[in-house]
């Protein structure tokens, strides 16, 4: 019998709501977490909201828009001697 | 061999990300242009250093992060280090989801995009400790996994995950502290919406 293939229970898998969410476990603990939230509503709906909320903060501080004239403004330095040392740059 | 002319081809396509980043640190634009120009220059004069077929953004990043904690994080007179207080796992969701006082008035169908504004987003993240503030930003906004957080940041792995378990449940707490003072706590169960204003959209 497999250690690995014993099911988690809801404290073992709320401990890894960042993980899981993150994308950063191994392939067991995966399936592992995966088959406990497909038997349990209430882990389910944790990790469901974190999820959106991952999702929310990364589109709510993502969206600023670049001053005009920014890119340029880098690109044309690249062109100029700027500490005088013979070389661009 | 990683050339100047290279740099200027493939860093660009970065610049929004780099930008955004360096508005939730440094928090005004005028900086934010300053540390994403200076940034660009520093790995236009060092890309001979970079090792081609390694991670451009993850570079890019890297100088980004250390220009602001070397320049900008100074200059704002910012502690070095700060601590959070310790705030309960799941602050927001048991607090959404509670059917009671103190509940946030929540129907089914409403979203956490339409319940929390962009701005309350981004303050709750800029009000952050840079300690915390910053593997937030490389994580939950720019998608950087924890290894990768980790080289950015020259902390070890255990140290990121942990800053982002306790920054992300600050942010948490700050969200739903802006969406009370907003009146948007239903003193009613959640269930139970009429009568309340709804929200403005």
């Amino acid at each position: 019998m497999m250690a690995e293939c014993d099911s988690y229970d809801c404290d073992e898998t709320l401990r890894e709501l960042d993980t899981f969410l993150d994308s950063e476990l191994s392939d067991g603990t995966r399936d592992a977490i995966r088959e406990h939230l497909d038997g349990c509503p209430d882990c389910l709906s944790a990790f469901d909201f974190h999820a959106e909320l991952k999702q929310v903060i990364a589109i709510k501080c993502h969206d600023d828009e670049m001053p005009p004239g920014l890119l340029s403004r880098i690109e044309r330095c690249f062109d100029v001697d700027l500490d005088g040392d013979g070389k661009i740059g | 061999m990683a050339d100047q002319a290279t740099f200027a081809d493939q860093a660009m396509e970065f610049a929004p990300q780099l930008y955004s980043a360096a508005m939730r640190m440094t928090r005004n634009r005028a900086d934010a242009e300053d540390l994403v120009q200076e940034t660009y220059l520093k790995g236009y004069r060092s890309f001979h250093t970079f090792t081609e077929g390694t991670n451009l953004r993850a570079w890019l990043f890297r100088i980004l992060t250390n220009t602001y904690i070397n320049s900008y994080r100074a200059k704002q007179r910012r502690p070095d280090e700060s601590d959070l207080d310790d705030v309960e796992d799941m602050y927001l969701y048991r607090r959404l989801t509670t059917l009671g006082d103190g509940a946030l008035g929540r129907s089914a169908e409403e979203s956490l995009m339409e319940l929390l504004p962009d701005a309350e987003v981004k303050q709750a993240l800029e009000e952050l400790p840079d300690n915390f503030r910053l593997p937030v930003i490389l994580a939950d906004v720019e998608g950087f996994q924890y290894k990768e957080i980790a080289e950015i940041l020259d902390i070890p792995i255990g140290t990121v995950m942990s800053r982002l378990h306790r920054g992300r449940k600050a942010m948490q707490k700050s969200l739903y502290e802006y969406a009370r003072t907003r009146g948007m706590v239903s003193a009613e169960p959640a269930s139970t919406t009429s009568g309340s204003t709804p929200p403005e959209s």
